[in-house]
């Protein structure tokens, strides 16, 4: 912003922000102290409380995971990529496949096998695919999702947005569009528009707390397990090697980066590979959890996930995580106050919305961190 | 001889093509041709023929409208808004609400307002504006990619809260009313083009189309509707047409090209804005209201986020910042891109007999490997309707890569109410003023507006508004002239600086 703009809207803007950080304060006072009340007083019982952050952390975990790629694409490319949802879908039918084939191998024909059981039938559930029955097939697609999107991700980059390399943040904003509009329809044309079921039940825990029952099963200690372990790679990678250091670089200042003799060119295309695959094994991990797939669930967290991304403030691999937590944890904590699960998405692109109103650059805005 | 006189003719059609009207007709014109040409392939009748031209009317309609409204926001202001089904929604439904009769009479169906239809329309259209207002407001201090996603966020907010059995019957003020939920609303009001239809002189209407298509009163009433909605249309048309040319237009691209030198020029950009926001929010939920509120029935799945994007290829076919081009879009849109596919797997099913398809992909790849690429083609046919979003995705991808100005994009705006090209050398009013008219205001600007730099006809525009946003539109050159250069002598120094400063 320049100065002209400063002084021209910095009276008006500031007392706005002000107003609604006020508004804002104001309703998080209330909710928090309802909810210590209701607590207190026994209408909200801590088990229920203790559910919905259980969930609304798993669910984060996922939306952390697939931003941690889509906030590098936004810092280092400097646009917002809508088709990263459908990278998420890609990715996950691509995993998919690989879990089917090695957990049924034989028990179909390998087509029906590979495009992730596309009709009604031989499906997951009946192949007895989870983590305690068919760990290696699970580890085997995990992996694959990951490389697979990792590559996919890179031909996508080379076939659409790198012709138009130069242009500005809006004209490849729109490219993503048409991006996702393709890949979608396209991920229907291979595996069919069918949602199917793709994993059996698993041994579940009930963790006793206070006054009932948190259950957590075996996919949920897989999902928490893996996406730490990923997220710790990629801290490290970015901390300690000197790509990390080159990407973080490039997200400060692309000319500067270029003229200290960083090959531009070579981190971007890692920076896709290391978006696309933590998309991909997002989108996985999603379907494990989730126990089905459908084409388009990864356009269907698109939105939640820039939630994510803009309330951590955009650049910051930490930031797109706390956000996909606190997104989350207060998309299923609304349940408390809305019931019926109507009004979970629209409370979270309210808190975005919110958030781009009183600080668009996000909580760990300012310290971009890749 | 014949040379010249074929040169000649060409120049001739040459400038002829230069008129938008020209421009508009023979487009549609060949789409006419085209799709009259793919029913006569499909054997249809005459009725059949003119049934479907004139279905094509009323898409190129409806999307040329919410096309025109989207190039008031983009074209001219340079406001990324991505939530325009969320607009048409609310416009629809307020109107539908308005008008639902009071007493529910089904079962099933919930209660309205039940007023009058053009009191309505005028409810749902004001919603609309509102809408746009509140999304406004707070969010246009936002960059283009925030206010974006605020505005997708926000589309998808009202699509969400439509569907939500929690809207689904609610009582407001002791009325209660309804959207239905994820069921949708059914329109148990009267025909809203009865206004039409029961006019006197309308029945001769339906006699002449029943002699000249063979048209039975049903289909006589949608040709009415449709033409109606293309007069809607150019009435759409002529107002922002009018609107960017006047001095608040040329305000909307002065702050499109560069805010700041908007600002510096004692503008206020965000009033502009704001209202420009508005507007267009109210253009789009009239689209709305016109497109499905003579359809038995609405359900929220018809704004999801797709129409949006369909907006957003047919500007982007027809080029930001064009009205022509945006009708334009609308027409090879829904010509080539969303009828189209359909149109032509109809031809071929008519013409070649494809045969069984296999179920799933694998089933048509497989045979690939034993060299016989029969299935995957019968399966590409079948699965024809998914490959079309493909389609629509990949030309988008296109035309941003090869032609983001679209067709008629990129071409000067004259905004000055003098002939620029043929500018009288010493006595014309160029330098009238104090001899720092046209060429120095060029060079104050140039900086600054990197798409009209060689052409100095926006930086009159800049100039050639009042302060207050309303001088008129075509002052006379003398007139026009000297507010030019008075502009130019008092801001080019600085608006130079801050061009370079950026």
């Amino acid at each position: 912003m320049s100065t002209v703009d400063d002084v021209v809207t910095r009276g008006r803007s500031l007392s706005t922000e002000q107003l609604l950080l006020i508004a804002v304060g104001i309703g998080v006072v209330l909710l928090v102290g309802d909810l210590i009340l209701g607590v207190l007083d026994g209408s909200y019982s801590i088990s229920r409380i203790g559910r919905y952050v259980t969930e609304g952390v798993l669910y984060g975990l996922i939306m952390g995971l697939a931003g941690i790629g889509l906030s590098m694409t936004y810092s280092i490319l400097n646009f917002a990529n809508f088709a990263h949802g459908d990278t998420i879908t890609a990715g996950a039918f691509i995993g998919w496949g690989g879990t089917y084939l090695i957990a049924g191998w034989g028990a179909a024909s390998l087509g029906h096998l590979a495009l992730v059981g596309p009709q009604r039938g031989l499906g997951g559930p009946q192949l007895g695919i989870s983590i305690t029955s068919t760990p290696v097939a699970i580890f085997a697609g995990l992996l694959l999702a990951g490389v697979g999107t990792a590559l996919f991700a890179v031909l996508i980059d080379r076939l659409a947005y790198k012709p138009m390399r130069g242009a500005g943040g809006i004209p490849l904003l729109i490219t993503s569009i048409g991006v996702a509009f393709a890949l979608r329809y396209l991920i229907t044309f291979v595996y069919s528009s069918q949602s199917r079921g793709t994993t059996a039940s698993v041994p579940s825990a009930d963790l006793l707390l206070v006054d009932g029952y948190v259950s957590l099963d075996a996919h949920d200690g897989t999902l928490i397990a893996a996406a730490v372990v990923l997220m710790l790679g990629v801290h490290l990678m970015l901390q300690r090697t000197k790509l990390g250091k080159a990407m973080r670089a490039m997200s400060d200042n692309k000319d500067l980066a270029l003229v200290t003799g960083i090959p531009t060119e070579r981190v971007i295309r890692w920076t896709w590979m290391i978006g696309g695959g933590l998309a991909g094994s997002a989108g996985y991990l999603m379907v494990l959890w989730t126990g089905t797939i459908d084409w388009q669930f990864g356009w269907l967290l698109l939105l939640l996930i820039f939630a994510a991304v803009i309330l951590g403030g955009i650049g910051s691999i930490y930031g797109a995580i706390v956000g996909g937590l606190v997104i989350g944890i207060s998309m299923h904590m609304s349940m408390i106050w809305l019931p019926g699960g109507d009004f979970t998405t629209i409370t979270a692109f309210l808190m975005m919305i919110l958030v781009l109103l009183i600080r668009p650059s996000g909580l760990f805005g300012g310290k971009t961190t890749a | 001889m014949s040379s010249t006189a074929n040169a000649e003719r060409r120049t001739q059609l040459e400038s002829l093509w230069e008129h938008d009207a020209v421009k508009i007709i023979a487009v549609i014109g060949a789409i006419y041709i085209v799709y009259a040409l793919i029913g006569l392939i499909l054997g249809y009748s005459l009725d059949g023929i003119v049934n479907t031209l004139r279905r094509m009317t009323y898409l190129i309609a409806v999307y040329g409208m919410v096309t025109l409204a989207l190039n008031l926001h983009w074209g001219y202001t340079g406001l990324f808004n991505i939530g325009v089904a969320g607009f048409m929604a609310i416009g629809l439904y307020v109107t539908m609400i308005l008008a639902k009769p009071a007493d529910p009479g089904g079962a099933a169906q919930y209660a309205g307002l039940g007023l009058p239809m053009p009191i309505a329309i005028i409810g749902g259209v004001v919603a609309a504006g509102l809408a746009g207002l509140v999304v406004a407001l707070p969010a246009l201090r936002l960059r283009a990619d925030y206010f974006a996603i605020t505005t997708i966020a926000f589309a998808e907010i009202v699509r969400l809260g439509i569907t939500s059995d929690a809207l689904q019957q609610f009582t407001i003020l002791g009325a209660e009313l309804g959207t239905g939920g994820g069921r949708g609303l059914i329109r148990n009001y009267d025909d809203p083009m009865n206004v039409i239809f029961q006019l006197e002189i309308f029945s001769s209407f339906v006699d002449l189309t029943n002699s000249l298509f063979g048209f039975g009163p049903t289909q006589a009433r949608a040709l009415a509707y449709s033409i109606v909605l293309v007069l809607v249309l150019a009435g759409i048309y002529w107002l922002i047409q009018r609107t960017s040319r006047s001095p608040f237009g040329r305000v909307l691209k002065a702050i499109r090209e560069d805010e700041e030198a908007a600002q510096s020029l004692g503008k206020d950009t965000n009033m502009f804005k704001i209202k420009v926001f508005v507007l267009g929010c109210a253009l789009m939920g009239l689209a709305g209201i016109l497109w499905r509120f003579r359809r038995t029935g609405v359900t929220p799945e018809a704004f999801r986020p797709h129409v949006t994007f369909y907006i957003w290829i047919a500007l982007i076919i027809g080029g930001a910042g064009s009205n022509t081009g945006s009708i334009l879009g609308s027409g090879l849109f829904v010509a080539v891109l969303f009828e189209g596919p359909q149109y032509l797997r109809r031809v071929i099913d008519h013409l070649v007999a494809i045969g069984d398809a296999p179920n799933t992909f694998a089933g048509a790849v497989g045979p690939l490997l034993s060299a016989n690429p029969v299935p995957l083609v019968r399966y590409t046919f079948a699965e024809f309707l998914t490959l079309q979003f493909v389609i629509m995705g990949v030309a988008l991808i296109l035309l941003m890569q090869r032609r983001p100005d679209g067709l008629l994009g990129h071409r000067e705006e004259t905004a000055a109410a003098i002939p620029l090209g043929a500018r009288p050398s010493a006595a014309g009013g160029g330098s009238g003023g104090d001899g720092s008219g046209g060429s120095g205001s060029s060079g104050g600007f140039a900086h600054s507006q990197p798409r009209d730099q060689h052409d100095g006809s926006d930086q009159q525009t800049d100039g050639g508004v009042d302060a207050d946003g309303t001088g008129t539109q075509a002052g006379t050159s003398e007139n026009s002239d000297s507010r030019v250069s008075s502009d130019s002598t008092d801001q080019p120094d600085d608006s130079a600086t801050d061009g370079e400063t950026q």
